[in-house]
């Protein structure tokens, strides 16, 4: 049995390419995941280095948990939010110098204070500094600015969160939802290189290359065969994290560029189980051996942002269905429009990468079907 | 050895046929013509050439030097129009296990390109021929042994070719089956259809074909009938032949 490529491989590959991915995921290497959040600020009062405003964003970057990117208008910051640039977006009225120096003129008089309100947007599709971001900028505002340690003092400036009605409704599902859609998709790579491998053992291939049915017939039959399978995946996985509470916010284009992205991803599985079916001599070959394509894919495309440690994210980079996860992640989650600059930039990555795996996967099969 | 002259009503030309694979010869320098609406046989022990030979006929193979000629065809520059003429029962009984026998059929009929509305006809005359008709509802992964191999020939068949290849078609079967096998093959060469099979079993190729070219070792040793091969050598039947020609026996498999 020590001869045998396929127990060699379970034997000795699998569990070191199953602990690198898990490791690399969850922080054993590469370290711990990144504690430092991005936080629009949009200032709509008077511009200045010293006004209560600017101090209030130099204090909340001075904790060491935000860091602070100015905008000069609440649209363009939005669009950051949707698209994933910044956890969070704090809006400063333009009454909010005003306020600060009516507490710091009058302190213990309530009535002769100018109140205020400033709005803070936070991303849905990130649990955690949902969580952290409202509390850090809470509390600089009553210390750093208002300079009160009471436990509930009274202060002119409330912070409300017009996104909280949904974030407190989020759940980790809903952080890991869009990474089900490439989760799911990924398998076919073993369905795929299972499949062919399994023909090939049986003379069927061989067979079908008897008959006038062209290589490129044959093969183009397969994929538009599995894209249909992609999609009805695709389908099974809307319909259950639906199901169980998770709500896309996309619109109708949206949801369609999100199945778009999904099936275009499914040609690159094909691809690699094309590929995977090549190398295998036998359909238990394959099946082992899809597990170097689908592991790295599964770890560090699935689930990606603030859940993988900052290694794995740059090593998710080189995954296909990184990309798939971000997008869906965009339109779903933070309903980003289907033609925002990310969206079509991870279906561009996307793309090009399945095309690449596709034409690949269809040489090796060529060549692997004929004795 | 003899070497024939291609007549103008040749199905098969074979010229020089050579296969290498690395430092083996499973091909050498063969060269036979098979004549229309003839049994032709390829006898010979395993790893002789034979399926090598018919591999070559279908262009699942790309030969190392020499040409073949299928229906006046060249097999190497138009292998899509060879592969429209031949039908092919390869050695394995290839068929999907969780497809019907019917579908089976039918699939292949697809590949061929068998109109539809002819398709449906066509299946149910060929399951008839090979005596499937109780059982084509069943799935294949569902069949005998000599069941499966009957729905291959039928997938060969079904698109009507002119010339069908048989790559060992009785092996593991009963005597019964057998027996059904070689009548239909007579049927086909009747109906005016050229086959070329491929044997191990003596007594096959002396029941079935019209004439036999035993190959050795990548090589035609011997062509000729069954009756004229037992006269030029003097022998019983065609193994003492191939013992005459090469010392030992073809073993025959089960």
């Amino acid at each position: 049995m020590f001869r045998e490529p396929a127990f060699l491989f379970m034997m000795i590959l699998f569990p070191v390419v199953l602990t690198i991915a898990f490791g690399t995921s969850f922080g054993a290497v590469g370290g711990p995941q990144p504690t430092t959040y991005n936080l629009a600020v949009v200032d709509l009062g008077a511009a200045g280095s010293t006004t209560p405003s600017h101090q209030f964003a130099q204090a909340i970057e001075a904790t060491g948990v935000m860091k602070v990117q100015y905008f000069s208008d609440n649209g363009t910051a939005q669009s950051a939010l949707s698209q994933g640039r910044v956890q969070g977006v704090l809006l400063l009225p333009a009454p909010f110098d005003a306020s600060v120096g009516s507490f710091r003129s009058f302190p213990g008089e309530p009535g002769m204070w100018v109140n205020t309100t400033v709005s803070l947007y936070l991303d849905r599709g990130s649990l955690l500094s949902a969580q952290v971001i409202p509390s850090v900028v809470g509390q600089t505002l009553q210390y750093s600015v208002f300079g009160v340690r009471a436990a509930s003092p009274a202060v002119p400036v409330a912070v409300t969160s017009p996104a909280l009605v949904r974030v407190q409704s989020s759940s980790m599902f809903a952080v890991f939802a869009p990474g089900l859609f490439a989760f799911a998709s990924i398998y076919m790579i073993m369905m795929v290189a299972q499949s062919y491998a399994g023909e090939r053992e049986s003379g069927l291939l061989s067979r079908i290359a008897t008959t006038p049915a062209t290589s490129a017939e044959v093969i183009l039959g397969s994929v538009v065969s599995y894209l249909a399978i992609g999609l009805v995946q695709a389908s099974l996985v809307f319909a259950c994290v639906y199901a169980l509470g998770y709500h896309p916010v996309a619109d109708l284009a949206g949801t369609a560029m999100g199945f778009l992205i999904v099936a275009v991803f499914a040609a690159c599985n094909i691809g690699f189980g094309l590929v995977t079916a090549a190398i295998a001599r036998t359909a238990g070959a394959a099946t082992g051996i899809s597990f170097l394509f689908l592991m790295p894919q599964l770890f560090l495309g699935t689930f990606v942002g603030t859940a993988l440690s900052s290694t794995a994210q740059t090593a998710g980079r080189f995954v296909p269905a990184y990309y798939v996860t971000d997008a869906l992640t965009s339109l779903f989650t933070r309903g980003a429009a289907a033609t925002s600059q990310a969206v079509l930039t991870d279906l561009a990555v996307v793309s090009a990468s399945s095309l690449v795996v596709l034409l690949l996967g269809v040489q090796a099969f060529r060549r692997f079907m004929r004795p | 050895m003899q070497r024939e002259i291609a007549a103008a009503a040749d199905a098969v030309v074979i010229e020089n046929l050579t296969k290498v694979y690395a430092e083996v010869r499973a091909i050498d320098g063969l060269s036979v013509s098979i004549h229309e609406s003839e049994v032709f046989g390829l006898l010979g022990p395993n790893g002789a050439g034979k399926s090598t030979t018919i591999n070559c006929l279908t262009g699942l193979t790309k030969p190392t030097g020499g040409t073949v000629r299928v229906c006046g065809l060249d097999s190497a520059a138009e292998g899509s129009k060879v592969r429209e003429v031949l039908g092919v029962s390869p050695q394995e009984t290839a068929v999907y296990p969780y497809l019907t026998g019917r579908e089976n059929v039918m699939l292949f009929g697809a590949l061929y390109s068998v109109p539809r509305k002819e398709l449906d006809a066509r299946v149910d005359r060929v399951i008839e021929k090979v005596g499937l008709i109780d059982e084509a509802g069943r799935r294949a992964g569902k069949y005998s042994g000599g069941m499966k191999r009957r729905v291959s020939i039928a997938m060969a068949l079904v698109h009507d070719p002119r010339v069908v290849l048989l790559d060992e078609p009785t092996v593991g079967m009963d005597p019964q089956s057998r027996r059904a096998v070689w009548d239909f093959v007579a049927e086909l060469r009747d109906g005016g259809k050229t086959v070329v099979l491929t044997t191990h079993y003596m007594e096959e190729a002396e029941e079935l074909c019209d004439r036999v070219g035993i190959i050795d070792h990548g090589r035609l040793i011997a062509l000729g009938s069954p009756a004229e091969l037992r006269a030029r050598y003097g022998a019983r039947d065609l193994e003492d032949v191939f013992i005459q020609l090469t010392g030992r026996r073809i073993r025959e498999g089960s």
